[in-house]
C-alpha cells in the first residue's frame, strides 16, 4: 500500500477531550488549600505613588508588593532587556501597571477588599500618543528621547533616487490597538514544592517564564519548574504576558507558602493587557516620468507603551517586511519604538509584519488610484523572484510561486471581470494583497540565540514521548508533530505521545513564536526521530536528542542588519470582496479568496483552519476592532460587548488553496503559517472598501461609523 | 440571603443551597464541578458557559440560581454522554472545528440547540444558530461544516 501524503487529515489529538469538555485548563485547576489573587494596579497613567491605603485584611489575607521581595532578589521581570518591573515602586507608567498582588482564600471577599484599596498619587502629564511620545510631552521617561529603539536599513542610495525623481508620493498610514481575544483570560497558578516552585501557566514559552521570574528570588532556573497548562488561545499574548502574572504569583507564594490562583476576568484581560502596537508609516515614493517606482524612502514608528519588552524585535519585523513582497530598487526604513504611558505592546500573531505589510499594501493602492491604473497591475511590476535582492541586501533563496498563487485566487474570485463591472465609487469593490511572512527568528537568531535542542524518548510499552518546551495553543502543533514523529519513524500516530511541557524533563526547543515550530523544531524533531529509528530494536527504554543545525550560505550581520533577514519566507494572496451601504456605510464582505504557500502541509485540515481564523482575525483588525484609549483611564473597550471581534455572521466561507512549494530544510518540506495568514487579508479588505467608496483610507480600523465620518 | 433549589441536572434531580442571585456558572463550576462549562467574557456575549435549560439554550454567566429552581439543566458533560451530544463531538472532531478548545464546548450545546429545532440546517441557518458564540481561532468555517457533518451523520437522531 502506497504511504499517503502527511498532509491527509487525521484527527486531531486534543480534539475529543476538547469539545468534550474534559480538557481542564487553568481555571479549571484547583489544590487543597489553594489561594486566590488579585491584582492593584495604577490607576492613573503617569506619577508617582504617595500612599497607599489598606483596609483592615482579615485573617489569612494578604497584600503582597515589592517589599515582599527577599533580599538578593530583583524586583524586574526579564523578558529580553531587564526593563519590566514586577511591582511599582514608586512611579507607576500607565494605567494598570502592577502596583501589588491581595491574596486570599475568597473570591468575592477579594473582590470586596480590593475596592476598598485606595492608591494616592502625585500625577504628571502622560504622553499616549506616538506624537505626543516623540514630542515628549510631560518630558521624557525613557532616556533623552522616549525611544526604546531607533534605526535605519538602506538598499542603494534613496537620497539621490528622491532627489531625480519626477515626482514624490507621499502618504501615511495608520493602525491602531488590537487586542489578542484569547477566549481563555490570561491565568497562572504558583505553588511551594519543596525547595522549589512550580508554575502552571497558560503560555507560550514556559522556558521564558523561568527565565523571567527566577530572579525575584534569587534562585537557579532549575528551581522554577513551568508547567504548561492546556491553553485556550494565544495569538502572541501569552509570548511575555504571563511573566506579569507569574511574578508577583512567585513573590507572594514565596510568603504565603501555599498555592495561589490568579486567573483574569474578560474586562481585567481587555484594559490590563499587552496589546497589537499601533502604528504610524510615513512614505515617500519616487516615480518615474511613466510612473515606475524608482525607490521609497520609509518611516516606520510603532507605539510600544510604558515598557520595551520584544518592542525592538516587533519593530525589526516590521521594518524587514516594510517593503512587502515587493523589488524597489532603492529603499531607506526607518524604524522607532516610542515609549508611552499606555499599556506595553507585545507580540501579537504577525508580530510587527502586519502593520507595515497594510501600510505599503495600502499605499501602492493609493499610488495606483493617483495614476489611473489597477492596483494588480502596479503591484504585479515589482514582485520578488529568486535570487533577488531584499530590502537589507540579502536574497531571495526560494522560488516565489506568486504567480501561481495569483492565477488560483483571480480564478477563484473573477477578481478581472468584477474591476471591470464594479466602477470605483458604485458601492461594491473587490480588492487584492499580498504578504510574506519570514519564517523563524530574525537572521541568525535560530542559531545564536535559541540553539534549540528536541528529545524523543522510545519507552519501554512501545510508546513514543516527544518531550520539547513547544507548546499546543490551538494551533494544532501537537498533531503536527506528531505526524512528524510517527511519519519519520514508520508508526502509528496513536503510538506517540505530547503531553503539555514542563520544563523539569523536556529539551529547551525555544518559544513557541515566530511561526517557526513546525520548521525549525519540526525539524529537529525529525532528526530525533531517525537516530530513534536506527535504534528502534532496542529493549530498553531510551532517549534520543537532536539540535538545530543553520543552513549555509545566509549572511547575517545583527548590527547593521544586513544580509538574509529571514532564510525563507511564505507567501499569500488574497482577494476580497465587498458591498457598501450608501447611507449606513456598512460594509458587507462578499467573498474571501486566498492562496498560501507554507512549504508542505503537515495537515491540510488544521492547515486550512489557520488559513480560516488568520483571515478573519485580520478582517476584524481591519473592519471592526476598534480601541480607543483615554488619556486617564485607558483603554476604553475592554469586555466583549463593546470590543467588536467578528460573529460568524459576519464574513461569509472562504474559498483558500495551497501551492506546494517544498522547503527542503523543513520537515517534509513544511515552512512556517501561524502568522502569515493573518499578514495580507486587511489590506485586501481596505483595497475593496476604497474602491467601492471612492475614496483612500488611510487608517484602521474602520467600521461604518468612521467611514461615515471619512465620507462626510 | 440563602435559598433551597431545586432542579434537574443532567438529568439527576440536585438541591443546592445558595445566594439566588449567584450565577448558575459559579454553581456549576464550583459546587458541582463541571468544568467543561467555561467562563470568557462574564457578560453573556460569548457563550463559552452556554448550557441547555430545559432544552433552551442560554448563557450561564447571566442566570441567577433563583431561576433555576425546577428547571432541567444539561450541560456539556451530560450532553456528551447522549447519542445526539456524541454525534456532535464526532463530528467536530472530525470536521477540523476544534482549536483551542475553549469556545467548543458552548458551540456543541449551540450545535445541539439548533439541530434540535431544525435537523437540516442550511449554512446560513448554521451562522445564525452560533451567532451568540464568539470564537477566535477558527474564523467558523470549519465549525460550520462540521455542525452540517453532524446533521448528516445524524440521520434521524434529531
Amino acid at each position: 500500500m502506497a504511504k499517503k501524503p502527511i498532509g491527509t487529515p487525521m484527527r486531531r489529538t486534543d480534539a475529543l477531550t476538547k469539545a468534550s469538555g474534559a480538557e481542564k485548563y487553568l481555571s479549571d485547576m484547583h489544590f487543597d488549600g489553594m489561594l486566590y489573587a488579585r491584582m492593584v494596579r495604577s490607576g492613573i497613567p503617569r506619577g508617582t505613588i504617595t500612599d497607599i491605603s489598606l483596609p483592615p485584611l482579615p485573617d489569612g489575607y494578604r497584600f503582597i508588593t515589592y517589599k515582599d521581595i527577599p533580599a538578593g532578589g530583583n524586583n524586574e521581570l526579564v523578558m529580553i532587556k531587564k526593563d519590566y518591573r514586577c511591582f511599582a515602586e514608586k512611579d507607576v507608567r500607565y494605567v494598570g501597571e502592577t502596583i501589588g498582588l491581595l491574596v486570599g482564600p475568597d473570591r468575592s471577599v477579594l473582590v470586596d477588599l480590593l475596592e476598598q484599596i485606595s492608591v494616592s498619587y502625585e500625577e504628571q502629564v502622560p504622553a499616549v500618543t506616538i506624537d505626543e511620545g516623540l514630542a515628549c510631552k510631560g518630558g521624557a521617561f525613557v532616556g533623552e528621547n522616549n525611544l526604546f529603539c531607533d534605526f535605519t536599513i538602506h538598499k542603494g542610495d534613496i537620497d539621490a533616487v528622491l532627489a531625480d525623481a519626477h515626482r514624490i508620493f507621499e502618504d501615511e498610514i495608520i493602525t491602531g490597538w488590537q487586542e489578542h481575544v484569547h477566549l481563555e483570560t490570561n491565568a497562572a497558578l504558583v505553588m511551594p514544592d519543596g525547595d522549589k516552585f512550580v508554575v502552571y501557566a497558560s503560555a507560550q514559552c514556559p522556558f521564558y517564564v523561568r527565565k523571567s521570574i527566577a530572579g525575584l528570588l534569587n534562585r537557579p532556573y532549575e528551581d522554577i519548574v513551568v508547567r504548561q497548562t492546556t491553553t485556550g488561545g494565544a495569538f502572541g499574548g501569552k509570548e511575555h504576558f504571563p511573566d506579569v502574572l507569574a511574578g508577583p504569583l512567585l513573590v507572594a507564594a514565596n510568603v504565603i507558602k501555599k498555592p495561589i490562583q490568579l486567573v483574569f476576568d474578560r474586562h481585567e484581560d481587555g484594559a490590563y493587557s499587552v496589546k497589537r502596537h499601533p502604528s504610524r508609516t510615513r512614505f515617500k515614493t519616487a516615480l518615474d516620468e511613466q510612473g515606475n517606482i524608482l525607490g521609497m524612502d520609509i518611516d516606520v514608528v510603532y507605539n510600544a507603551g510604558g515598557y520595551e519588552s520584544c518592542s525592538y524585535v516587533v519593530l525589526q519585523r516590521g521594518v524587514f517586511h516594510a517593503t512587502g513582497v515587493y523589488n524597489i530598487p532603492a529603499s531607506r526604513v526607518r524604524g522607532r519604538a516610542v515609549a508611552t504611558n499606555t499599556f506595553p505592546s507585545d507580540a501579537f500573531r504577525g508580530f510587527g509584519a502586519p502593520q507595515t505589510l497594510f501600510a505599503v499594501e495600502t499605499h501602492l493602492c493609493h499610488i495606483a488610484a493617483a495614476l489611473g491604473v489597477d492596483p494588480l497591475a502596479l503591484k504585479s511590476k515589482y514582485f520578488l523572484r529568486q535570487g533577488d535582492p531584499t530590502v537589507t541586501n540579502g536574497h531571495v533563496f526560494e522560488k516565489v510561486v506568486i504567480p501561481e498563487m495569483l492565477d488560483q485566487v483571480l480564478q477563484a474570485s473573477g477578481y478581472k471581470q468584477k474591476v471591470a463591472e464594479y466602477k470605483r465609487g458604485s458601492g461594491k469593490g473587490i480588492g487584492i494583497s499580498f504578504y510574506n511572512h519570514g519564517g523563524a527568528f530574525t537572521g541568525n537568531g535560530e542559531q545564536m540565540i535559541i540553539k534549540a535542542k528536541a528529545r524523543l524518548h522510545k519507552r519501554a510499552d512501545g510508546f513514543v514521548e516527544i518531550l520539547v518546551g513547544s507548546t499546543e495553543m490551538g494551533q494544532g502543533l501537537q498533531t503536527a508533530f506528531t505526524k512528524i514523529v510517527a511519519d519519520t519513524l514508520g508508526i502509528d500516530e496513536d503510538k506517540v505521545l505530547y503531553p503539555n511541557p514542563d520544563t523539569a524533563n523536556v529539551a529547551d526547543s525555544g518559544p513557541t513564536v515566530a511561526s517557526r515550530s513546525t520548521m525549525i523544531v519540526g525539524k529537529i524533531l525529525e532528526g530525533a526521530a531517525l537516530k530513534m529509528k536506527e535504534r528502534w530494536n532496542e529493549s530498553e527504554d531510551f532517549f534520543t536528542e537532536d539540535e538545530y543545525k543553520h543552513p549555509e550560505g545566509h549572511p547575517w550581520d545583527q548590527v547593521t542588519f544586513q544580509g538574509d533577514a529571514y532564510i525563507a519566507y511564505g507567501w499569500g494572496v488574497c482577494a476580497v470582496e465587498v458591498e457598501v451601504d450608501p447611507l449606513t456605510f456598512e460594509v458587507v464582505t462578499k467573498g474571501i479568496w486566498s492562496s498560501h504557500d507554507i512549504g508542505v502541509p503537515i495537515d491540510e485540515l488544521v492547515v486550512h483552519g489557520q488559513i480560516n481564523g488568520g483571515i478573519i482575525q485580520s478582517l476584524g483588525y481591519a473592519a471592526m476592532e476598534k480601541l480607543d484609549f483615554h488619556p486617564k483611564k485607558g483603554f476604553k473597550q475592554v469586555g466583549l460587548s463593546d470590543y467588536i471581534i467578528p460573529t460568524s455572521m459576519d464574513f461569509p466561507s472562504q474559498g483558500a488553496s495551497l501551492v506546494h512549494n517544498p522547503y527542503p530544510y523543513g520537515p517534509s518540506g513544511a515552512k512556517g503559517m501561524g502568522e502569515l495568514v493573518f499578514n495580507g487579508a486587511s489590506a485586501a479588505f481596505i483595497d475593496a472598501v476604497s474602491r467601492a467608496v471612492d475614496k483612500d483610507i488611510r487608517a484602521i480600523p474602520i467600521p461604518p461609523e468612521t467611514l461615515t465620518e471619512l465620507m462626510a | 440571603m440563602t435559598r433551597d433549589i431545586q432542579f434537574v441536572l443532567n438529568g439527576k434531580d440536585v438541591a443546592i443551597t445558595c445566594d439566588p442571585l449567584k450565577r448558575l456558572l459559579d454553581v456549576l463550576r464550583d459546587d458541582f464541578g463541571l468544568f467543561g462549562t467555561k467562563e470568557a467574557c462574564g457578560e453573556g456575549e460569548c457563550g463559552a458557559c452556554s448550557v441547555l435549560k430545559d432544552s433552551k439554550i442560554i448563557t450561564t454567566c447571566m442566570v441567577p440560581m433563583g431561576s433555576v429552581q425546577g428547571c432541567e439543566i444539561m450541560t456539556i458533560e451530560g450532553l456528551r454522554e447522549t447519542a445526539r451530544g456524541k454525534c456532535i463531538i464526532e463530528a467536530f472532531a472530525d470536521g477540523g472545528a476544534v482549536q483551542c478548545g475553549f469556545c467548543i464546548p458552548g458551540m456543541v450545546i449551540a450545535a445541539e440547540s439548533l439541530l434540535a429545532s431544525n435537523p437540516e440546517p442550511s449554512e446560513e441557518d448554521i451562522r445564525l444558530g452560533i451567532s451568540g458564540n464568539l470564537c477566535r481561532c477558527t474564523g467558523y468555517d470549519l465549525i460550520v461544516e462540521s455542525i452540517r457533518l453532524a446533521a448528516k451523520r445524524g440521520n434521524g437522531l434529531w
